[in-house]
C-alpha cells in the first residue's frame, strides 16, 4: 500500500495547529502519536521523540504509516479489534498491547487513545495515542524455573524508579527491563496504577498543547464532540479505503448536497474538498450537458432506484469529460435510504485488473452499502 | 428410532425446489444453464486464483490489507461488485439492506434483524438430523443445480505463485473447480456460499483441503468484517453438499468480543483458547507456525467431531487469524420451545447475529432471550471438558503421525523442521502438556 502523500500529512497538522505546536509537542517527554482518520489509511501524522526512541524507528519511517506496523505475530488479535472498534465508534480506549520495535523485539505497553474533535465540524479530527511501556513485575508462576531471578530484579528496579516518573516515561529501547522472553509474551500484561497515571498525564499534556495551539489558527479542537456531524469519522475510515471516484449525497437535506467526496473525485474534477461539500452535484454540469441525462438522474433518485448514465461533465478548469455515472440508493440500519452514491468513471480509463467499468462501479457501491448498513442516523 | 426435525428450510438458490421434484427426471440438457454435465461444457465464469502461503516471503500471511483502514482488497472488491450486480438483476428474493437491524442493548451486543421474507411460507421438509455424516444424495437439492448466473466466480490456488484474475475463464470440469455463489435469501449484504470442488459433490463434512480453501478466502478478502461460517449436519446445515457461507457485517460479532482463556499451545505453534462468559462453550484457534498448521488443527478437530457424531459450527474471523469451533448438543435433547421459535442456532446465530422473522420477536428481542436460546445448544460444562480433551488428543496424535512421517522421509524433505520443538521424540503428547500452565493433563 502506498503511503498517502506527505503533503496531506503536513496539511493535516499545519491547517489545524500553529507552527509552534510541533515544538511544544517535541518538548514533551511522553511517547505518543497523532493520527488522522480522515486521510485514507488512517496514518500517523506526528510521532513524538519519546515514541521514536521507544520503537527504534526514525520519523520518516513512521509518519504516513498506519499503527498496525508496530503489531506482530504475538499481538493479541482481540485487543487489536478493541482498538479498531474504539476508532470506529469515535471514543477512547485504554488497553495493554504487545508491540514490536524496529529490531523485531516485542514489548508490552499500555496503549491509551483519545479522539480530538473539531469544534466547527463536530467530528473527529485526530486521534491521540499515548504508549507507556509496562515494566515486568512479579508474576504468579507455577513453573519457577529460571524466571524468578529476572522478575525479582525487575521489580526491584521498578521500585527504585517509581519515584521518578519522567525516567519511566522516557524508557529507551536499550533497557532490558521491557524486553520479553518467549514465555512471557504469552501472558497478558496488566499495567500498574503508576503506569495508568502516566498515560493519563501524557494525554492531558498532549491535548492541552493541541487545544492551545489550535486557538491561533481559529480552527479549534476539543475533547468532546460539539454539534452535529455530516458523515461520522467511522464512515470516513471505511469510505477512505475505496480508491475510486465517488460522492455521497443526502436526499433528506435541502437541495440534496454532497456530504462526502472521495480523494479520487477531487482529483478527477479538480476541486478542493471544501468547494464541493454541501453543494449539489449540478456544479459538474455545463453548456453541453444533455438535459435528458439530468432528468434521468432526477427520476431515479425520486423512484429510489439505481441507474447508469453517460453524461458530459466539466472540471473546475472548464475542460469537459464523458462521465459514465452510476447512481444507487444506500440504506442504513433502519432499512431506509440514508444516501445516494454517485460513482464516476471517466470514459476510456482502464482498470489494471481487467474489470469492466460497470463492475468497478458496482464494487464501489457494494463497499459503501456494507459501510453504511450498520450506521444509525 | 430416527430423529427428525420439522424445520422451515431457507431457499438458497432460485433453482431449489421441494426434494420431491427432481430435475433429473427431465431427460437431456435441462436448458437452465446449471452446473451439471448438461450445461458445463462451454460454460465460462470469472476466475480468481490466490497465492499460496508458501509463496509469501517472511512471516505467514501478514498482508498489508488485513485491516479496515487499508485499501479494499481486490477479492473483496470483486465479490461485492458481482453481488451488487446480481442484486440489480433481481436475483435475490428481497433487498436485505431494507431489513431493519439493531444491536440489542446489553453487554454482549447481540444483533437482531427483522427479516420477514427469509423463510418460506410453506410445508416444512423433513431432514434427518441425528447423524452428522450422511452420504451425498443426488436426488436432493445440491449446488450443481444452481443457475450459472448465481455463481459469481471460480476460486482456486494459482499455479505460478501470483494472484490472477480472468474475467471470462472456461469452467474446466477436470480441474475440479471451487466456486463462490450467491445465497438468494441473504442474511446480510454480500452473503455468498463457497463450494469447494463443486463437481465432486462432496457431502457436508470437513476435510483438510476444503478447510484450507475457506481460510484462504478469508485471508484474500482481507476484511475483518467478512467472515466465513460452517454448519455441520445436525448443527442446522440445510443442504448436504459441502459448503461454507460468508457475508459482511461491519461490526464485531459478540463471539469475537467474548473473553477467552488460553488452554494450550500445540507443538506446531497453534494456540487454543476457550470462550468464557459466553452462552455457548467453544474453542478459539490462532497462530500456528504456518497457515497449514492452523488450518489442519481446526480441520482435524472437526474431523474428530464429525467422526464421533458431534454436531458443530465453525466461524473463521479476523481475516483468518481467529477460528472459533463450537460443538453442539445433539438435537434430540434440545427443547421444543426452541424449535418452535424457528430460530435455528446455526453459526451466525451462535456468533451473535439473529435473524427474526416475526416483528413481535424483533421488538421483544433481549439479551436474556438471546443468551437463553444459544445456551440451549451449548454442550454442558462436563461434556465440553470431555470433548475438549478428546479434541486435543486427536490434534496431538495427528502431530505425532506427521513427525513420524518426517523422520522416515529423511533428507530431501522440503518441509522445514517444526520450530521450538527441541528434540523430536515419540512422546509428543507430553510436550503439549508441559507447554503452558493451564492445559489439560492427558492420561
Amino acid at each position: 500500500m502506498e503511503p498517502p502523500q506527505l503533503g496531506l500529512i503536513e496539511q493535516s497538522f499545519n491547517s489545524r495547529y500553529s507552527n509552534w505546536a510541533r515544538e511544544a509537542l517535541d518538548e514533551l517527554p511522553d511517547n505518543f502519536t497523532i493520527t488522522d482518520p480522515c486521510i485514507s489509511g488512517h496514518p500517523i501524522v506526528f510521532a513524538s521523540r519519546g515514541f521514536l526512541k521507544m520503537s527504534g524507528y526514525s520519523r520518516d519511517q513512521v509518519v504516513g504509516r498506519n499503527g498496525r506496523m508496530f503489531q506482530g505475530p504475538n499481538t493479541c488479535r482481540r485487543s487489536v479489534m478493541e482498538i479498531r472498534e474504539a476508532i470506529r465508534e469515535e471514543r477512547g480506549v485504554e488497553i495493554s498491547l504487545l508491540n514490536y520495535r524496529k529490531d523485531g523485539t516485542p514489548f508490552w505497553m499500555l496503549f491509551r487513545m483519545t479522539p480530538v474533535f473539531g469544534k466547527d465540524e463536530g467530528r473527529v479530527i485526530h486521534f491521540v495515542a499515548v504508549q507507556v511501556p509496562i515494566l515486568r513485575r512479579r508474576q504468579r508462576r507455577r513453573n519457577g524455573e529460571g524466571l524468578c531471578g529476572e522478575i525479582l530484579s525487575n521489580s526491584c528496579r521498578r521500585e527504585v524508579c517509581s519515584s521518578s516518573s519522567v525516567e519511566l516515561a522516557g524508557v529507551s529501547a536499550a533497557d532490558s527491563d521491557c524486553r520479553v522472553t518467549a514465555l512471557e509474551i504469552e501472558e497478558k500484561c496488566e499495567a500498574s496504577d503508576t503506569e495508568k497515571q502516566l498515560a493519563a498525564t501524557a494525554i492531558r499534556n498532549v491535548l492541552s498543547v493541541l487545544t492551545h495551539y489550535s486557538e491561533s489558527t481559529g480552527r479549534l479542537v476539543c475533547e468532546k464532540r460539539f454539534g452535529p456531524s455530516f458523515v461520522s469519522s467511522s464512515l470516513h475510515i471505511s469510505l477512505g479505503r475505496i480508491k475510486q471516484s465517488f460522492v455521497l449525497v443526502d436526499p433528506h437535506l435541502p437541495d440534496i448536497p454532497i456530504v462526502y467526496a472521495s480523494d479520487a473525485f477531487l482529483r478527477m474534477t479538480g476541486y478542493a474538498r471544501n468547494e464541493v461539500l454541501g453543494q449539489n452535484c449540478r456544479f459538474l454540469t455545463g453548456v453541453d450537458t444533455d438535459p435528458s441525462a439530468l432528468h434521468q438522474i432526477k427520476q431515479s433518485i425520486q423512484a429510489q432506484q439505481a441507474c447508469s448514465v453517460r453524461i458530459l461533465h466539466y472540471r473546475k478548469d472548464k475542460s469537459s469529460f464523458w462521465n459514465l455515472l452510476h447512481i444507487s440508493p444506500v440504506r442504513n440500519a433502519t432499512g431506509k435510504i440514508a444516501y445516494f452514491v454517485g460513482v464516476q468513471i471517466e470514459e476510456g480509463s482502464v482498470d489494471r485488473h481487467g474489470l469492466s467499468p460497470e463492475m468497478r462501479q458496482l464494487s464501489v457501491v457494494g463497499s459503501i452499502k456494507v459501510a453504511v448498513r450498520i450506521s444509525s442516523p | 428410532m430416527m430423529l427428525r426435525i420439522k424445520r422451515v428450510p431457507t431457499v438458497v438458490s432460485n433453482y431449489q425446489k421441494d426434494e420431491g421434484e427432481d430435475a433429473a427426471r427431465r431427460g437431456g440438457g435441462c436448458g437452465r444453464n446449471c452446473l451439471q454435465k448438461c450445461c458445463i461444457p462451454g460454460a465460462k465464469l470469472p476466475l480468481y486464483t490466490f497465492k499460496r502461503a508458501e509463496e509469501i516471503p517472511g512471516d505467514k500471511c501478514v498482508l498489508e490489507h488485513d485491516d479496515n483502514q487499508a485499501p479494499v482488497a481486490f477479492l473483496d472488491s470483486l465479490l461485492l461488485g458481482q453481488w451488487e450486480d446480481r442484486m440489480q438483476r433481481g436475483l435475490f428474493r428481497y433487498d436485505v439492506t431494507a431489513c431493519e437491524t439493531k444491536v440489542i442493548p446489553g453487554r454482549c451486543g447481540f444483533m437482531a434483524q427483522l427479516n420477514e421474507g427469509r423463510h418460506l411460507k410453506k410445508r416444512p421438509t423433513e431432514f434427518r438430523v441425528d447423524k452428522v455424516l450422511q452420504p451425498f444424495d443426488g436426488n436432493k437439492f445440491n449446488f450443481t443445480k444452481v443457475g450459472q448466473e448465481e455463481v459469481l466466480f471460480q476460486f482456486d490456488a494459482s499455479e505460478d505463485g501470483e494472484v490472477h484474475f480472468f474475467p471470462d475463464a472456461p469452467v474446466d470440469a477436470d480441474s475440479s473447480p471451487s466456486v463462490v455463489a450467491i445465497n438468494v435469501s441473504p442474511i446480510e449484504y454480500g452473503h455468498v456460499l463457497l463450494i469447494p470442488r463443486i463437481l465432486e459433490c462432496l457431502p457436508q463434512r470437513i476435510d483438510r483441503e476444503s478447510f484450507l480453501l475457506a481460510l484462504y478466502m478469508a485471508i484474500e478478502a482481507g476484511n475483518p468484517y467478512f467472515r466465513l461460517g460452517y454448519n455441520s449436519l445436525g448443527a442446522f446445515a440445510t443442504i448436504n453438499h459441502l459448503h461454507f457461507q460468508a457475508y459482511y457485517l461491519a461490526v464485531p460479532f459478540p463471539i469475537e468480543k467474548a473473553p477467552t482463556r488460553k488452554v494450550t499451545t500445540l507443538g506446531d505453534g497453534v494456540k487454543i483458547s476457550e470462550l468464557f462468559d459466553y452462552p455457548v462453550r467453544g474453542l478459539v484457534f490462532e497462530g500456528g507456525n504456518t497457515l497449514q498448521d492452523l488450518s489442519n488443527a481446526v480441520s482435524d478437530a472437526c474431523i474428530f467431531l464429525q467422526d464421533n457424531n458431534i454436531p458443530h459450527n465453525v466461524l473463521i474471523a479476523d481475516c483468518g487469524k481467529r477460528i472459533f469451533l463450537l460443538p453442539q448438543q445433539a438435537l434430540g435433547e434440545v427443547s421444543s420451545e426452541l424449535l418452535d421459535t424457528q430460530v435455528n442456532p446455526a453459526v451466525w446465530e451462535i456468533s451473535g447475529h439473529m435473524v427474526l422473522k416475526r416483528k413481535k420477536d424483533y421488538e421483544e428481542a433481549s439479551e436474556e432471550n438471546a443468551w437463553r436460546l444459544l445456551a440451549e445448544v451449548s454442550l454442558s460444562e462436563e461434556r465440553f471438558e470431555e470433548v475438549k480433551a478428546l479434541i486435543f488428543e486427536a490434534c496431538s496424535y495427528t502431530l505425532s503421525e506427521k513427525e513420524d512421517e518426517h523422520l522416515t522421509q529423511g533428507a530431501g524433505d522440503d518441509k522445514p523442521p517444526l520450530e521450538g520443538t527441541g528434540s523430536i521424540n515419540k512422546g509428543r503428547n507430553c510436550n503439549m502438556v508441559s507447554g503452558t500452565q493451564e492445559c489439560l493433563v492427558l492420561q
